[in-house]
């Protein structure tokens, strides 16, 4: 079997599998499958942007706030409805990435991570101020009225385990044809040797603040998504925490590996979720576990994985 | 494809360790509860992040009220146990609480929540669950309309209510000139706008309204703001910022004329009145929602509530005279509770199927006397807008010591329905 068949193979068997598991598992873990999709695709958009082409964010909060509010503004104040306000949240996602991308990517490594915080601190901030538009701090809920996709309710389980998934699968897709294109090679050389690439004709700033404009878009997408599925749009979404987040997962997963993200989310998520019924520092089972990723496998699952095994892993 | 992943500094072995030190740092133990039981309640917990302090003394009168209402026979003759979840006050766990609480525990309703935006996150899960969810949380958000018909606030009062009941008795002994210094989002938000109408409702005057952004820890900047013909100042600065706004509000006024200050506990809930820098609230009054220090007046019910939780009369704890409670709100959870019990009992409630039957019962629910069950006083239940309606206090500090010096009455805090929840379907 080539490379590219167990590639296209194996990503399309995780996609039948995670289909399938909503027909096996009791509701509350479907329901939970389907937000841990939503996260992945987060996830997915974190690691275009810090697994493959070297970008340290500490700033998809503001992005993933953007597409939920890209989306829930509307659907608040204009009365929009699912898929348009969708598909606003995840421009949105992507206008304000280019935007940061553009001023932040001036600068590099630490620097970068510090100019990217700030402007999700920013970000934050805004929302607060403008609470009589935004609902500030306390955020609103996205009427169910507007939850209605193609004829079925977003609120129900079926339809939001489907459109979660729909949008999971083609996150997935797009990202494993993305790092196998011509680009996603440029994207990786950027992180390998910027001044190489440079030298080599590729213009840096070109190719990261397009990595960063899909990373935003990706991460848009996400936003609007789990505030349309869960109906809920909140300031705490932009939180710092929510830009760490991303990173762990794609940390634990694999970094620059596309099914790690996936990975990262699903065992962070019951990481949480199994340790808190045993204790209350659940965080501090997490923390002792990404110690234990430092020590054992720096690469993340996936990515230790594809050292000493597969190494067609993409 | 390389499998050298990164390229910038810093490395991700240095981006690791910081995040799981970061994370340890975060965490801390303590015991967990849970149990099965005949009647089970789910009970979202605040008791780690910023809601910690509320949640440690919320899951306290939660396992007291308990106690009293199994000694009394439980729920229909059935014991009753509460399965305790931890949501670290964040909306998106709180969503995920619900959920576990619901789906995997099987419990037969949740209730305990305080913070407004972990509310509204987990409420839309509660009403696509059709699980009654009946929130501790003062925020206008039931009553105004926001939510579901599985949502209930009948333990507590909401902000708008004790905003709107303070005003006539501010204008009437204080002062008629106000300046209002609130905290620059939702919550101070909510006081600017309903006390504001209630003061030219009772025809006295706002003359400033000082919003001070969240992020600052500084005020003096602030402070020369108020107008010098302020006769009251009335403050709802809240978290650690408070001390250094009180502090720096005495040094601001130093020993000359200063005008009139009116404030809500929610400042001040889990901190002791008489901590060093808190002087300069020597005289002035305060919004309770409950009284923090056990008053001469005090009810046998109060009594026996104050007892059963473990709160002495100075509103600390009876093991720990540093550890003051959040009296003026946890008073809601213990009589939630019991309103659970009088709900489950009018509907003849036998499992999650009667869930339904069990709203419609607190729909159904008027007056509320004073009792064991309702210890913080009379109410008056609205089962349109599923919120409930009580006395305030107001309070004066005075050597150390909150002091009540009015009691609203139940009238004063009442206003024109926004919504009506039992036209909806369930």
């Amino acid at each position: 079997m080539t490379d590219g068949a167990k590639v296209w193979g194996l990503h399309l068997l995780v996609l039948a599998a995670v289909f399938a598991a909503q027909f096996l598992l009791p509701p509350y873990h479907a329901t939970n499958l389907a937000r841990i999709m939503v996260l992945a695709v987060f996830a997915m958009g974190y690691n275009i942007a810090f697994g493959y082409t070297g970008l340290l964010s500490l700033g998809h909060a503001l992005f993933f706030a953007a597409g939920m509010y890209g989306m829930g503004l509307p659907v608040w104040h204009l009365e929009w409805v699912s898929v348009p306000a969708l598909i606003a949240g995840l421009l949105a996602g992507g206008v304000m990435a280019g935007a940061v991308g553009v001023l932040a990517l001036r600068t590099a490594g630490v620097s970068f991570m510090i100019v990217t915080l700030m402007f999700a601190q920013a970000g934050y901030l805004t929302l607060l101020y403008l609470n009589s538009w935004t609902g500030g701090d306390e955020g609103f809920v996205v009427a169910s009225a507007a939850r209605q996709a193609f004829g079925f309710s977003l609120a129900t389980d079926t339809p939001r385990f489907t459109a979660a998934f729909v949008l999971f699968a083609a996150g997935l897709l797009a990202c494993l044809w993305l790092v196998r294109s011509p680009f996603g090679r440029v994207m990786v050389a950027m992180r390998e040797n910027e001044e190489r690439s440079r030298m080599l004709g590729y213009d840096p700033f070109r190719v990261k603040l397009v990595a960063l404009i899909l990373s935003g878009l990706y991460a848009g997408l996400a936003g609007a998504a789990y505030g349309m599925l869960f109906g809920y749009v909140g300031a705490s979404f932009a939180t710092i925490q929510y830009s760490i987040l991303p990173m762990l997962y794609v940390l634990l997963g694999g970094a620059g590996t596309v099914l790690g993200p996936f990975l990262g989310a699903l065992l962070m998520f019951y990481l949480i979720d199994i340790t808190s019924n045993y204790t209350d520092a659940y965080l501090f089972v997490v923390g002792a576990a990404l110690v234990g990723l430092v020590l054992f496998a720096p690469k993340g699952i996936l990515g230790t994985l594809r050292e000493r095994a597969w190494r067609w892993l993409p | 494809m390389t499998q050298k992943l990164i390229g910038v500094a810093p490395s991700r072995r240095a981006v690791l360790k910081g995040a799981g030190a970061g994370l340890l740092a975060a965490g801390f133990a303590a015991p967990v509860w849970a149990q099965a039981a005949p009647v089970k309640l789910g009970f979202q917990l605040h008791r780690t992040g910023i809601g910690a302090a509320y949640g440690r003394w919320y899951e306290r009168t939660a396992q007291a009220a308990l106690k009293v209402v199994n000694d009394a026979g439980g729920i229909n003759g059935r014991p009753v146990e509460i399965v305790f979840e931890d949501d670290g006050t964040d909306p998106k766990r709180g969503a995920e609480v619900v959920e576990k609480l619901t789906s995997q525990h099987n419990c037969d309703l949740i209730f305990g929540p305080l913070f407004s935006h972990v509310v509204i996150g987990s409420a839309p899960r509660a009403g696509e669950l059709k699980v009654p969810y009946l929130v501790c949380s003062e925020g206008f958000h039931v009553a105004g309309g926001m939510l579901n018909r599985w949502t209930m606030q009948p333990g507590i009062t909401d902000v708008r209510a004790q905003v709107s009941s303070m005003a006539p008795w501010v204008l009437a002994n204080l002062g008629k000139k106000v300046t209002m210094v609130f905290p620059d989002y939702a919550f101070g938000h909510d006081h600017r706008d309903f006390f504001t109408a209630a003061v030219e409702a009772g025809g006295g005057e706002v003359i400033a309204q000082i919003a001070v952004p969240p992020t600052e820890t500084s005020f003096t900047r602030y402070l020369p703001q108020i107008p010098r013909e302020t006769e009251v100042l009335y403050h709802v600065m809240v978290g650690p910022a408070v001390l250094t706004f009180v502090k720096e509000l005495g040094e601001f006024y130093g020993t000359g004329a200063k005008p009139q200050i009116f404030g809500f506990i929610d400042s001040l809930e889990a901190v002791d009145i008489a901590s060093p820098g808190l002087e300069f609230l020597e005289g002035t009054h305060f919004w309770e929602g409950h009284c923090r220090a056990q008053q001469a007046d005090a009810s046998e019910h109060e009594i026996a509530y104050r007892a059963a939780v473990g709160v002495d009369a100075n509103g600390a704890s009876v093991s720990d005279a540093k550890d003051v409670s959040t009296y003026a709100h946890m008073f809601s959870v213990w009589e939630t509770l019991h309103i659970i019990k009088a709900g489950m009992e009018a509907s003849r409630y036998q499992g999650t199927a009667d869930r339904q039957k069990f709203v419609e019962a607190v729909e159904a629910m008027t007056d509320m006397p004073e009792s064991l069950a309702h210890v913080q006083g009379d109410k008056v239940f609205n089962g349109k807008t599923h919120q409930v309606f009580g006395h305030q206090f107001i309070s004066k500090v005075e050597g150390g010591k909150l002091v009540k010096v009015h009691t609203t009455s139940i009238e004063d805090s009442m206003y024109a329905d926004a919504v009506d929840y039992t036209t909806q379907s369930f």
